[in-house]
């Protein structure tokens, strides 16, 4: 790739249906651009979750993925209550998610534990009753 | 074996058939989605109970081949149209969760 490419995405935050709809366009288009397999999944994986968790928390938000030639760059941000305990947060099974939503069969607790296993760095800066931002790269 | 494998075996209610000549390498069983989202191994044949829309999203993301919803567990209409228009294969079978695990593997 001869320069980098940039794809901004809003996610909604009152439709849980929807989730997913910004991880599946920018899956479709890394294939589309013949990036390896396996980091297709990971930032699938990494960004879906993130997604979910803007739905779940944060009354939505923006996701910007920046792709160059040897890296996936992800910041997604939002404007919700903010993390009080990240390391808390961080923990396998610890979750914060209403019951509506575990009855769908998220809230289990993995969605930031998930994020860090997938991508190759990740960053949480989060400010309670701001906003958090979280930024993840995937290397390709 | 092949989606199409599946289908012809008559063991379950083939819903959505999807990419056909796609592979079943695997079988998948698991019901929390944050699970599936890291586990869904690609190529498999995941049996699960839960049937929304957010199922479909994680296999879609995760390549699995096909969804099978067990226990008698089905999709709405309106979750229909979305599995054929991302060419998801779905399943519905009576059968419990291990049992209908335990009909794909003895097709493997």
């Amino acid at each position: 790739m001869a320069e980098n490419l940039t794809f901004r995405y809003k996610i909604s935050g009152d439709d849980f249906t929807r989730a997913g709809e910004a991880s599946s366009n920018v899956k479709s288009k890394l294939k589309q651009m013949g990036v390896d397999n396996n980091a297709i999944r990971k930032v699938a994986i990494a960004m879906y979750e993130g997604e979910i968790n803007m739905v779940i928390h944060a009354n939505g938000g923006t996701i910007t993925v920046e792709i160059s030639s040897d890296n996936i760059h992800l910041v997604l941000a939002d404007t919700g209550p903010g993390i009080a305990d990240i390391e808390k947060a961080m923990r396998e099974g610890y979750s914060t998610a209403p019951e509506e939503v575990r009855s769908l069969g998220f809230g289990a607790g993995m969605g930031l534990p998930n994020m860090k296993k997938y991508s190759d760095n990740m960053t949480i800066e989060s400010v309670v009753g701001v906003g958090t931002t979280v930024t993840m790269d995937i290397h390709l | 074996m092949t989606i199409q494998t599946l289908i012809d075996s008559g063991l379950f209610r083939s819903v959505v058939a999807g990419s056909t000549d796609k592979q079943i390498e695997k079988i998948f069983c698991c019901d929390l989605l944050s699970i599936a989202m890291s586990k869904a191994p690609e190529h498999g044949a995941w049996v699960t109970v839960m049937g929304n829309r957010n199922t479909l999203a994680v296999a879609s993301l995760t390549d699995i081949s096909c969804i099978i919803l067990a226990e008698g567990v089905s999709f709405t209409e309106e979750d229909l149209e979305c599995a054929r228009e991302e060419n998801i294969a779905v399943f519905t079978t009576p059968l419990p969760i291990f049992d209908a695990a335990l009909a794909v593997h003895n097709l493997l």
